[in-house]
Order: structure tokens, then C-alpha cells, then sequence
């Protein structure tokens, strides 16, 4: 599904590299996390995949589905399947998360050639997905992520997620932020998701989200680049121990 | 004290070549007195300080400077709404293209037959809330407008008035100088609605004067704009009685200079004036709110909310003043005034004022420009949103907080199309 060979990223306001020759191949049906000391370049990986500005990538290739995504603009890499959670979700005055939603859905169906979603199929699709996630009607209404909870925000994203049924999910950190029932609720609505036809790439802190989204694969990434793959296994270690051994052993 | 000798030649020739129209004995008086009014003042210059924003020499020529008359293939506002027409051709009255105007607890008549009559309504508002406006800044702008309109109406309600009056102007002819003003009185406990749109004349000065007795309502939009080249100085003048309600809001697209005044004075307790505007300029476009709201009486609230979005070289002005008198205590007064600025050559100046002399209110006021949020527009796009579509998104939830302002859903549908089309057209 997404394959990214030897990526090499740096900021283009300042000479700085992050990302440092990254390869990571995530196959249609498959869950993998990612891990990592703060700074490591996680976030910037999910960014960088998405398509954000400020990024130059000086090296490598990322294909989703063997189609080259680096010359795609965001809207483009997102019709094509991929979707970001954001680790920071994005408040935009003015805009209601209905109308929100309701846009970037039909946005992606022009793009992919289908007719637009009749405004009683929508409502039924949002209500339903809304209501999986406990998501109060309300929350609907107002503007997006505005005087949202941190929980809120992120299950926020995972309406979005569900709404749009994108192949290939880079989840940042979706965890962080939510309360313990909000989690099984957030990996209820992925696992609900999973099927064979679709990806999802888990970057996380914690072992916690993982016991609820059992991944197929662990990576650990350090200083740009991902310095160790291991099985579910991998993160009870990192929790246990923390990073120090991995690195070391690495270095 | 005379004005300088150059700047009264200049406010004489402006009107040199104008007539006070005939009327009953108290209307050419109150038009004598606007006279007077205006060759006092004079002209504004480029140092007033009211005109710090605005380079007020379009409006201060004798001629009008000629403007082409754009033929859209938009359909005009307000389409949808069952309303009552009141047609204007670069300023005269056309009773032909006009609807009835019969509608219950509504009276309209024309300007020219009102200020004829010995006695009448407008007697109490015609140049009444004008001259009050004139303290403590001057508009000679609209000094000039009541004494030498030549066409209008006036217009009375006594209740509820089932449909909106909509005001629309046409322009056709290119060099057209049009001067128009209205009276208007809603009586205790009556509620109207008036719509305005069109761009009326190559020169448009226009004056409306609103008088809400105690416990009536009255609800103004515009959409004003259309024609590029057209030129607008507009006065609103409102006083408002007890717990009446004032509620305006203008839609301005288009145009090379529009200057809007407001001078709402809140005379009655617990009474409500919203006063809102959302202007939208690409290239050539010079776009002024001029603001002034006095609260003289307990317990009344203001708000003023004004957004424009300006790219290419537009400009927008906003000057926004809020005065409380003493013991005008439980003042609730609230201003905000914000530019979206779509690239470097687009400016947005502002002057926002609180003057206050009672000692328990509360006033905020503020004022911003900014570009488009990158990481908003990011954020649409990951979703799925084209960039110009996300970006016209961002527009209009920025201009969302003063078309909020309208109370008529289907009004306030009108005028997001509006802004739709605009937008629509600047992608092309
Ligand atoms: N726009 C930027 N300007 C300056 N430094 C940046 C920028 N973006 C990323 N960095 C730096 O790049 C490094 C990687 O950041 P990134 O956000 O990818 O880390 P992360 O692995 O997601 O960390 P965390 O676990 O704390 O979320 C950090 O040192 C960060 O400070
Ligand atoms: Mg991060």
C-alpha cells in the first residue's frame, strides 16, 4: 500500500535534516506503529506524507499503491487514499464541522470521478459514524475543533477518518490527549475500519492504544530514521525499558 | 471663522451648478438650513482628520467622474424575496417599473409630495436626524444631500409590515450624479424590513434617515456594489427609541470608492443598534466604514461588526467610534473590525474608538488584519479541498461573523450566493 524508500527530508526555512533515509513499506491489510523519542521525526514523516509546505525532501521515494505521491498536492494525495490524523488538529472559525465534512467528502468524490452525496444519504452517513464514536450531535453544528476538547479533537479526526474511508491512515498520536474510554472508542472506530483493502500507520507513545489496535508491525524510529522493526512485542519493551537499551544497541 | 478662500470656492463650486427643489415653506427651510450647514463646513479635505483614510476628491468634483455601466450576467440580490420594488434610474423615481406599494401598516409616498404638503410626518425626521448627526463631526456629504436631493421617498410604518421594502437602483446612464434620500419613521412597537442594491449612478450620494420609536424594529441590508467604477458616499442616521431595535448590515462588492457613515444615537432605554458590514475588493477598490454610535440612555447595546477581504492592490478603511454619554450606565457596547488581507499589496487601515463617560458598562473593541491561516488551508487540503476552494472556504467563515448579523435566513443565504459568485469569478 504505502512504500517509502530511503526518504531524506529537511526544512527548507533552516539547513536542517530530519528525516535521515527512512524506509518503511506498509502492506494493504496491515497495521504498523511507529515509535519514538520526542523530536524524532514521527510527526514530520506523517507531514511530509500529507504534503505540507516548509518540507524539502532531498532524497528517496514514497508511492501509495505505486502511485508516486511526493508531486502530489495535499488534495490530490488525499483523493488518492491517504488520510492524516493530526496530532494537533486545526481550529477553523466560521467553518462548521457539518459543512466541513460535507465538503471535503464531496471534494473527494469530484475528484474521483462520483456524484456528490445527496444531502440525506450524507446526514445518515455522519449520524452514524457520529454516533459509533459517542460524538455529540453538537459537536456537529459548531465550528471545526473550535472550544473542542483535546479528547474531542481527536475523535474529531477520527470522524473524518470514518466519514472519508481513506486506504491508506497515518494515525499521529491520535491517543494522546484521550481518556480511557475515549481510546477503546478512537480504536473501536479504527478497527472497524480495518479490511484488506486498507493500511493504517499508528504513531504513538504508548503500548496502551496498541493493546486496543493490535498492530501487525512495530518501528522504532531515532533521529530520522527507523532504527529497529520488531513484532507487537517490540512496543512492551519500549514501555518497560524506554528507549535507552534499543539505542544503544542500535548505535 | 470662514473656511480658507480656496476651500470655500471649491464647496461653492461643488454645488454651484444645484437647485434646492420647491416644497412646503418648512421643507425649503430645512433645506435652506442644510445649505448653510455645508457651506460652513465645507468640503473634506485630504488632512481632515475624518479623511485621513479616504481621498475625498472624486466626491468633491462638480462633475461626477463617468463610470461604464457593466452589463452582469448575475441576477440581482434579493430575487428570491417577496418584497415591494421602489425602482430608482440613476436617481429618478420610476413608478412604472415600481410595485404597487399598497401593504398594510406601510406608507410610502415620494420625496417631492411629502416635503410639499404644509403638514407631515416627515417633517420630524427629513434633515432632523441629519443636522443631529452633525455634532461633533461634520458630513458635509450628507449636509448636501438634504438640502439638494432631488428624488426619494419616504416611508412610514405603523406595524408589522409583512414584506421588505427593497430599494433598488439602476445605473445607466455613465456620467449620472444621482442624490437621493429617505425618511423613514417606524412607529411604536411597527417592524420593517428595508433592502437596498444596485449601483444607482456613476455618483452616488444617499442619505436615510431612520427614526424607531419606542419598542419598533427596523432591519436594513444592502448589497451594494456592481458597477467597478462607480463612485458611493453613503449616510445612515438612526435614532433610537426604548427598547427599539436597529439592525443593519451591507454587503459591498465592486466599486472604486464606497465611503459609508453610520451616526446611530441610542436615546432610549434597552435599546439594541447592530451595525455590520462585510466588503470583499480586488484591485481598484477603495472601501471606507465610517462609524459613530451614541449611547445616551441606560442599559442599551451596540455592536458593531465589520470584515473585509481585500487582495490586489484594494484598500479598506474602517473608523469605528463608540461614545457613551454620561450616565448612559449599563452600556453594552462591543466592536470589532478585521481584514483578511489575500497578498502584500492589499492595506487595511483602522481608527476604533471608545470614548466614555459613565462609569459602569462594558465596551470592548478590537481590530486585526491578517493573511489567510496556512495551516487551516493545510488542514482543508489533507481533507480533500482543493487550495482555491479551501481558500474561498477560509473567506467566507471569515465573513461569517458579520453576515450572522442578518437575521433572515433566506437574506443572509442571498448574500453568502452572492459572495459565492464573486469568489467563483476571481478563480476563473
Ligand atoms: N517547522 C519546523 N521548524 C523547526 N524545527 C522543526 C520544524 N518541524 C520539525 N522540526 C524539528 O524536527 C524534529 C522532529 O520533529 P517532529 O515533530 O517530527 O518530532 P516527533 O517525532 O513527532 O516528536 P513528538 O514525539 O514530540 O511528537 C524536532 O527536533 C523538531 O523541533
Ligand atoms: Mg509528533
Amino acid at each position: 500500500m504505502l512504500k517509502i524508500d530511503n526518504l531524506h527530508v529537511r526544512l527548507e526555512e533552516e539547513d536542517k535534516a530530519i528525516l535521515r533515509g527512512v524506509d518503511l513499506h506498509v502492506p494493504a491489510g496491515s497495521v504498523h506503529a511507529i515509535m519514538g523519542p520526542n523530536g524524532s521525526g514521527k510527526s514530520t514523516l506523517a507531514y511530509v506524507l500529507s504534503g505540507r509546505d516548509g518540507y524539502e525532501v532531498t532524497q528517496g521515494e514514497v508511492a501509495l499503491e505505486g502511485q508516486d505521491l511526493l508531486d502530489l498536492e495535499p488534495e490530490e494525495r488525499a483523493a488518492a487514499g491517504l488520510f492524516l490524523a493530526f496530532q494537533y488538529p486545526v481550529e477553523i472559525p466560521g467553518v462548521g464541522n457539518m459543512t466541513f465534512l460535507r465538503t471535503a467528502l464531496n471534494a473527494q468524490r469530484k475528484a474521483c470521478g462520483e456524484d456528490e452525496a445527496s444531502a440525506a444519504d450524507f446526514l445518515k452517513l455522519i449520524r452514524d459514524r457520529a454516533n459509533s464514536l459517542h460524538i455529540d450531535p453538537d459537536m456537529l453544528k459548531r465550528p471545526v475543533n473550535v472550544g473542542f476538547s483535546g479528547g474531542e479533537k481527536k475523535r474529531n479526526e477520527i470522524l473524518q477518518m470514518a466519514v472519508l474511508e481513506p486506504k491508506m491512515c497515518v494515525l499521529d498520536e491520535t491517543d494522546s490527549g484521550l481518556d480511557v474510554d475515549a481510546m477503546r472508542l478512537v480504536a473501536d472506530g479504527v478497527n472497524a475500519l480495518r479490511d484488506d483493502g486498507r493500511a493504517f500507520l499508528v504513531i504513538t507513545h504508548y503500548q496502551r492504544l496498541l493493546n486496543h489496535i493490535q498492530p501487525d508491525v512495530v518501528h522504532i524510529m531515532a533521529d530520522g530514521r527507523i532504527v529497529k522493526t520488531g513484532g507487537p512485542d517490540l512496543a512492551l519493551e519500549v514501555e518497560t525499558n524506554g528507549y535507552a537499551d534499543i539505542l544503544q544497541e542500535v548505535a | 471663522m470662514g473656511l480658507p478662500a480656496r476651500r470655500q470656492e471649491d464647496t461653492e463650486a461643488r454645488v454651484a451648478h444645484l437647485v434646492v427643489p420647491d416644497g412646503a415653506a418648512w421643507a425649503t427651510e430645512v433645506r435652506k438650513q442644510a445649505v448653510s450647514r455645508y457651506l460652513a463646513m465645507g468640503l473634506p479635505e485630504r488632512r481632515d482628520e475624518y479623511w485621513r483614510f479616504t481621498r475625498p476628491d472624486d466626491l468633491n468634483a462638480p462633475q461626477a467622474p463617468p463610470a461604464a455601466v457593466v452589463d452582469f450576467k448575475e441576477a440581482p440580490a434579493f430575487g428570491e424575496v417577496d418584497r415591494l420594488k421602489v425602482v430608482f434610474r440613476d436617481g429618478v423615481f420610476d413608478a412604472e417599473a415600481s410595485d404597487d406599494l399598497s401593504c398594510e401598516g406601510l406608507e410610502v409616498e415620494r420625496l417631492q409630495s411629502a416635503t410639499a404638503h404644509d403638514i407631515h410626518w416627515s417633517k420630524d425626521v427629513y434633515g432632523v436626524l441629519e443636522a443631529r448627526g452633525q455634532v461633533p463631526v461634520a458630513r458635509p456629504f450628507a449636509a448636501l444631500n438634504t438640502a439638494f436631493a432631488t428624488d426619494g421617498i419616504v416611508i412610514r410604518a405603523t406595524e408589522r409590515v409583512s414584506k421588505p421594502v427593497n430599494l433598488i437602483y439602476l445605473h445607466e446612464n455613465p456620467d449620472s450624479d444621482a442624490i437621493l434620500h429617505f425618511a423613514i419613521k417606524v412607529e411604536s412597537g411597527a417592524d420593517l424590513t428595508v433592502l437596498e442594491n444596485g449601483p444607482a449612478a456613476a455618483r452616488f450620494n444617499k442619505c436615510m434617515e431612520v427614526d424607531v420609536a419606542d419598542g419598533g424594529a427596523f432591519h436594513h441590508v444592502r448589497a451594494q456594489g456592481r458597477d467597478h467604477e462607480r463612485r458611493a458616499v453613503t449616510h445612515m442616521f438612526a435614532r433610537l427609541g426604548q427598547e427599539s431595535a436597529f439592525k443593519s448590515f451591507t454587503l459591498t462588492v465592486n466599486g472604486v470608492l464606497t465611503r459609508n457613515e453610520a451616526f446611530i444615537e441610542l436615546v432610549g432605554d434597552n435599546a439594541v443598534s447592530h451595525i455590520a458590514g462585510a466588503a470583499v475588493g480586488d484591485g481598484d477598490f477603495h472601501h471606507d466604514d465610517t462609524v459613530f454610535v451614541v449611547h445616551d440612555a441606560v442599559g442599551c447595546e451596540s455592536r458593531q461588526v465589520f470584515k473585509k477581504v481585500l487582495r490586489n492592490g484594494a484598500v479598506g478603511a474602517f473608523q469605528g467610534k463608540i461614545l457613551v454619554k454620561e450616565g448612559a450606565q449599563k452600556t453594552d457596547g462591543y466592536q470589532i473590525s478585521q481584514s483578511l488581507l489575500l497578498d502584500e499589496d492589499a492595506q487595511f487601515l483602522a481608527k476604533p474608538e471608545l470614548e466614555i463617560y459613565a462609569d459602569d458598562v462594558a465596551c470592548s473593541h478590537g481590530s486585526t488584519s491578517g493573511a489567510i491561516d496556512e495551516d487551516a488551508l493545510f488542514y482543508l487540503q489533507s481533507r480533500g479541498l482543493p487550495r482555491p476552494e479551501a481558500q474561498d472556504l477560509l473567506v467566507l467563515a471569515f465573513l461569517a461573523e458579520a453576515i450572522e448579523e442578518i437575521e433572515s435566513e433566506d437574506i443572509a443565504e442571498d448574500i453568502y450566493g452572492r459572495l459565492e459568485g464573486w469568489l467563483q469569478r476571481r478563480r476563473q
